[in-house]
């Protein structure tokens, strides 16, 4: 895991070393600065045989300033490096990530969800850079100020530094226990927390349910019996935490106490000077609080070792689909070929098949009605025609030639998709248009707007076709949508056309109306549609009746109604008692 | 949709970036103290004397350093025979003192613990007490995020402060005072010394914090532009797919994100050169204060000793901590006061009010007198008191149900509905048709009172529904939405939902009436299956079932549907219909029709159109009328 990220520090492999590189420099100068204090009491207030000597205070007053000033030159380029280090490693990781999401077929994006993957690249990152920086500019300065103040004691009394020592063992292993103990129970209890704020977003979300249901008390008392809970686990994991403070006070005091004894005898008896014993107390402080401080580095780091694997995962996510090494580039017409076609969205095999024995062949210029209940596999079916999903067992042949032959780029400009679930940028209707074809003139897109019953909406609203989209469409209605996504797929121009349910929001006399026109204007492309209501699929050359991942029937309308069981009562159920109402099926009032 | 675990926010922008303006900083902070601190008086006051006790101690810990060179070492020194009880004794002393720090140390982060936590787990219970009091304006009129992140985000913030801030700062305080003193008594001529170089201090940090702030704002701004893309091109990411737009995202992304780390490092620049720079500044006060000092020792100005000058440079050290630990807490708790605003703000959000006080009571006619009864009858009665002749009558719940003239806004200066008539005797049924934004789902939200009508008189069983009480009349009411929304639970207790008291063998009957009990029994753990996540396990037609089953046992005599318009398979459709169909019969029922079956069958068909009634009448009636139904019928609109 920390592998993967590191390789992406490129760029910046400079500023990383010299950051920590800096930081250590400045805690070296930092460490000297009291050594040079301990001369001037040993040699510069009692030197001079108890009289003084004030040059030599100048003198070593002069060194510990030029300490200090190298140690600010330090601090401020250990500083300067930190930041461009760590923004540049969170600036790779979202390129790189960025760069790898591209990659990704449909089923790597269905593995991590449209959601895991905004947190990865957002919040997951920003731990990833506050925990990087902190690592190049804490994790090394302080186990190095630690161990150099430990060695400069060493230099100074072995006899004091050896309390020292037995100091730290003493403390890293309390604040070892201490730390592992509180990690084991604040994971469980942030799991706890998320619990009950999805309870809370749920009860936000369905307030409309809770208020017609008359459980405000209800919802209250629910509430309060779950925030007791976390209360508790937390008051618990808390009280593991708070022997933080009193065992370093503990240590510290006792420290000091011991060596105040011992430094009194050993300066007494000569063995240790007045001015080594004052240096010698301002290294335990810094002995103890940088232990504190690695302590502390560590939790932080193992908090974010959590966002660092679930970056690593998508950057080590290899894409599902790849192109064939010499690709296929010209699709020759819009015929179709299933042949013996199982597909399963699990690829090891462990999943259920979603289709099974699946063997169509389909014309040139045929429009063909898919229908079929919900779970029925209609859209895996179409899914598999411009590859967004590799088949598990037989092939599929596209204008003659198998689908994974082809360059992927090449397959999918002939084959266009409206899909099911479709999505609108901010920008412009141009803009938005234009992602089917980056050069279609004004002229091409108003076209493709009239095919799909667009025009006429667009042209009434007060700025046309400048209208600026918001973000996800929302500013248009649902049809509204459906229709714009249909024209963006035709400027595509492709053989292959595919309606994944993408005029369910539309009444059904416009919906005639795009079917017409598409029938008038692109006779030669094979047009696929997928819907629910059966007055979209009955003109179609031929339909497919698609029921638990298998093709039922496989007919002209008269054909099923004749043959088929499902078609027949889907039929009735829609032209009798039950059939559609409203003009805006789908709409959102 | 696999849940994701989220990430624990870390470093999030602690101690950096513009702080957030408030209004009342001041009033805001004394509310929280009492909010927190307040409800806990004494075990408050305990930690307060524990953290003065435990920094004082912590600074006689370094004065004890003179003490013990001045008055210990260096006359020892000069005796042939040192003598080491009187100092054995003096540390005797310090160490009883050094251990009641420690003990008390533990002691108020021990109480801090419950303080703390106790004021959390309050602050949420009050929270969500008072959410679920609040009007449904209040939810149509906030982002469902907003409100959220005041649980998470704010309450997260505010206990930073309680738990963390208030604390240091205290200690911080303390430390400085006490320092000071410290300083002023070892030598009040190099006290100066140290004034002026946390004067410099000061100074260098403002003037950095305010270059650094500019950075701040174009950082945030850039990541808004970041995050607001990959959020959206994510969303998108199979349109990306299927469209072959990958490598121009690739560019546009790219673009934006070096914006960001230029802004992001230069800011992060400016915010890591604050560290050295003070700690330099520390150690060369830590300087001067030795020369000078050697100087004062050496001339014995002001009676200045060895020791004292050991004493007055660790002194002189740990006066520059606090000072930098308060200046990185007050944005913190500039921070926290933000967010305890947002989330006073919800608490002081205005209730739904109900000054409703006819009651819904379980009764028995006896000879054709409606009586009160103590025992669930299945007959329901208004209990109306008259103040004006201090009389109670008992009005049989029927389902009756007249709009008159009713008149709607969601805001005063724009109505949505007007003149809206509409007499619902009991029993029967009433569609509303028409296009999307005509004011069908408005007229239903103010039968059941969510909003509240601006002219005009609803009555209920011949009662002003302003007279009833809220809850009442919605216990009355059935509703089944168009988004279906479950709860977190199992299919039991989710259909218990409608009414809790119910046995097991009522869920089963009301899941049965449903059509819902057939693909329940089929669930791995059939009514004890856990649903999650809004039901997502489930299709789109199943949870309508489910709501549909949680309407039923609550048996309401009145009922609003709003059918579901998005595309559920045939068959699972059909059990839909069905199941309404069985709820609705012998109901009174609003429903937002969508099926034509359910508008054919309807007693009466209301044809919405930008806020009035244009058509009404059976649907024989309209069609004859050649008017907008029979072209809505028709599916012939676009020309009309």
């Amino acid at each position: 895991m920390f592998s993967t990220l590191i390789k992406h520090v490129k760029g910046y492999t400079k500023a990383s070393i010299l950051t920590p590189l800096f930081m250590v420099l400045e805690v070296i100068f930092e460490t000297i600065i009291p050594i040079c204090m301990g001369k001037i009491v040993t040699f510069g207030i009692e030197g001079n045989n108890g009289a003084g000597d004030m040059d030599y205070i100048l003198k070593m007053g002069g060194i510990m300033t030029v300490l200090v000033i190298l140690a600010f030159v330090s601090g401020i380029l250990g500083a300067v490096y930190g930041s461009v280090a760590s923004t540049g490693l969170a600036k790779n990781l979202r390129r790189d990530m960025y760069k790898n999401i591209q990659t990704f077929s449909f089923s790597n994006i269905d593995k991590f969800s449209t959601a895991g993957l905004i947190t990865r690249m957002t919040t997951d990152v920003t731990n990833v850079q506050n925990a990087y920086q902190m690592l190049l500019r804490l994790a090394f300065r302080a186990p190095v100020s630690m161990i150099f103040a430990m060695i400069m004691s060493y230099l100074v009394s072995v006899k004091i530094a050896n309390i020292y020592l037995v100091a730290v063992i003493f403390l890293s292993i309390g604040l070892g226990i201490i730390m592992l103990n509180a990690r084991k129970y604040f994971t469980r209890v942030f799991e706890k927390y998320d619990d009950l704020n999805e309870t809370i977003q749920e009860n936000v979300n369905a307030i409309r349910v809770v208020k017609a249901f008359v459980r405000e008390d209800y919802e209250s008392e629910e509430l309060k019996k779950a925030a007791g809970n976390i209360y508790k686990m937390f008051v618990k994991a808390e009280n593991v935490v708070i022997w933080n403070s009193p065992l370093m006070q503990f240590t510290m005091y006792t420290t000091m106490i011991i060596i105040s004894w011992i430094g009194a005898h050993m300066v007494i008896s000569n063995e240790l000077d007045t001015g080594s014993l004052l240096t010698l107390f301002t290294y335990c402080l810094n002995i103890l609080g940088n232990l504190m401080m690695v302590s502390f580095i560590f939790v932080m780091l193992t908090l974010s070792a959590a966002s660092a694997k679930r970056i690593a995962e998508v950057l080590d996510e290899n894409p599902a689909l790849s192109n064939p090494e010499n690709p296929v580039f010209d699709v020759k017409d819009g015929s179709v070929q299933f042949k013996d076609v199982c597909f399963s969205y699990k690829k090891d095999g462990s999943g259920k098949n979603v289709l099974n024995n699946i063997n169509l062949d389909i014309k040139s210029g045929e429009t063909i009605g898919v229908i079929g209940g919900t779970g029925s596999a209609k859209t895996s079916l179409v899914n598999l025609i411009d590859r967004l999903y590799d088949v598990t067992e037989g092939e599929i042949l596209v204008g003659g030639v198998n689908v994974k032959d082809y360059d992927m780029e090449a397959l999918r400009n002939q084959v266009s998709v409206v899909l099911q679930k479709n999505v609108l940028f901010a920008g412009s209707i141009y803009d938005n248009l234009r992602w089917g074809n980056p050069e279609a003139t004004e002229e091409e897109c108003r076209e493709a707007c009239k095919l799909a019953c667009a025009d006429g909406f667009i042209t009434a609203f007060p700025e046309g076709y400048e209208t600026k989209i918001e973000q996800g469409g929302t500013n248009v209605s649902g049809g509204q949508k459906q229709r714009l996504c249909i024209a963006r797929a035709l400027l595509k121009k492709p053989k292959i056309i595919i309606f994944d349910d993408s005029t369910s929001a539309v009444d059904t006399a416009t919906d005639a109306n795009i079917r017409k026109a598409l029938r008038d204007a692109i006779p030669g492309t094979t047009k696929f549609i997928i819907a629910q209501r059966i007055s979209s699929v009955s003109d179609a050359d031929r339909i497919i009746v698609m029921e638990d991942g298998e093709v039922n029937g496989f007919g002209t309308h008269d054909e099923l109604l004749k043959n088929n069981d499902i078609y027949r009562e889907v039929y009735e159920s829609q032209t009798g008692a039950n059939a559609d109402f409203d003009e805006a099926k789908g709409g959102v009032d | 949709m696999a849940k994701e675990s989220k990430p624990i926010q870390m470093g999030r922008n602690r101690g950096m970036g513009p702080r957030p303006k408030l209004d009342h900083p001041m009033k805001t902070f004394l509310r929280l103290m009492k909010y927190s601190y307040g409800r806990y008086p004494i075990p408050s006051i305990i930690v307060f004397v524990c953290i003065i006790f435990s920094t004082l101690v912590q600074i006689r810990g370094m004065l004890f350093l003179q003490v013990l060179i001045d008055d210990y070492i260096a006359p020892l020194k000069e005796m042939a025979n040192p003598d080491f009880s009187g100092l054995l004794q003096m540390m005797t002393k310090i160490a009883i003192l050094f251990a009641a720090a420690g003990i008390s140390t533990f002691v108020y982060n021990k109480i801090m613990i419950y303080i703390a936590q106790g004021t959390m787990k309050r602050l949420r219970i009050d929270l969500f007490t008072h959410m679920e009091k609040l009007p449904i304006r209040y939810f149509d009129t906030h982002s469902h995020g907003d409100i959220m992140s005041v649980y998470t985000n704010d309450i997260d913030t505010t206990r930073q402060m309680i738990a963390q801030s208030i604390v240091q700062l205290v200690a911080s305080l303390v430390t400085i005072v006490g320092t000071f003193i410290g300083l002023i008594k070892l030598s009040p001529r190099l006290t100066l010394v140290s004034v002026v170089m946390i004067g410099v201090m000061f100074f260098v940090t403002r003037i950095i914090a305010g270059k650094s702030s500019r950075y701040f704002v174009a950082q945030q701004k850039n990541l808004g532009a970041v995050n607001g893309y990959i959020e959206e091109m994510l969303e998108g990411q199979k349109v990306v797919k299927v469209f072959c737009r990958e490598e121009i995202c690739k560019d546009e992304f790219n673009v934006l994100n070096e914006e960001l780390y230029h802004t992001a490092s230069n800011a992060g620049k400016l915010i890591n050169i604050l560290g050295p720079v003070n700690g330099q500044l520390g150690n060369l006060s830590f300087v001067l204060v030795s020369i000078v000092g050697g100087f004062f020792a050496i001339n014995g100005i002001g009676g200045f000793s060895i020791g004292a000058l050991g004493s007055y440079l660790t002194l002189n050290k740990s006066v520059n901590m606090p000072i930098m630990q308060i200046s990185q807490q007050f944005n913190t708790i500039v921070m926290a006061l933000a967010g305890a605003d947002r989330v006073f703000k919800l608490l002081d959000e205005e209730v739904e009010t109900d000054d409703g006080y006819v009651t819904l009571v379980n009764a028995v006619n006896e000879n054709g007198v409606i009586k009160e009864s103590e025992k669930r009858t299945g007959l329901w009665a208004w209990k109306h008191y008259h103040k004006a002749d201090d009389t109670t009558t008992y009005e049989e719940l029927k389902g009756n149900v007249v709009l008159d003239d009713v008149d709607f806004g969601y805001t005063e200066e724009k109505m949505v509905l007007h003149n809206i008539d509409i007499f619902a005797k009991p029993g029967q049924k009433i569609a509303f048709v028409g296009s999307t934004g005509a004011g069908k789902t408005t007229i239903t939200n103010l039968i059941n009172r969510f909003y509240d009508i601006q002219d005009g008189k609803i009555r209920y069983d011949g009662i002003n529904v302003n007279k009833i009480k809220k809850a009442d009349l919605r216990r009355s009411l059935g509703m089944v939405l168009q988004d279906t929304h479950l709860f977190t639970g199992t299919v039991m207790e989710n259909i218990r939902y409608g009414k809790l008291d119910a046995t097991d063998e009522e869920v089963y009957a009301a899941a049965k009436l449903a059509n819902a009990h057939g693909f329940i029994e089929r669930l791995p753990q059939g009514y004890n299956t856990v649903l999650k996540g809004d039901g997502s396990s489930l299709s789109q037609g199943q949870r309508q079932l489910l709501s549909i089953a949680r309407a039923a046992i609550a048996d309401p005599p009145v009922l609003i549907l709003d059918e579901a318009t998005s595309s559920i398979d045939t068959r699972t459709e059909k059990l839909v219909q069905e199941g309404m169909d069985k709820l609705m019969s012998g109901r009174t029922t609003f429903v937002i029709a969508h099926r034509l079956s359910t508008v054919k069958n309807s007693d009466c068909i209301m044809v919405l159109e930008g806020g009035r009634i244009v058509e009404r009448g059976t649907h024989d009636e309209l069609i004859a009328q050649k008017g907008r139904y029979y072209r809505l019928y028709t599916g012939n609109t676009e020309s009309a």
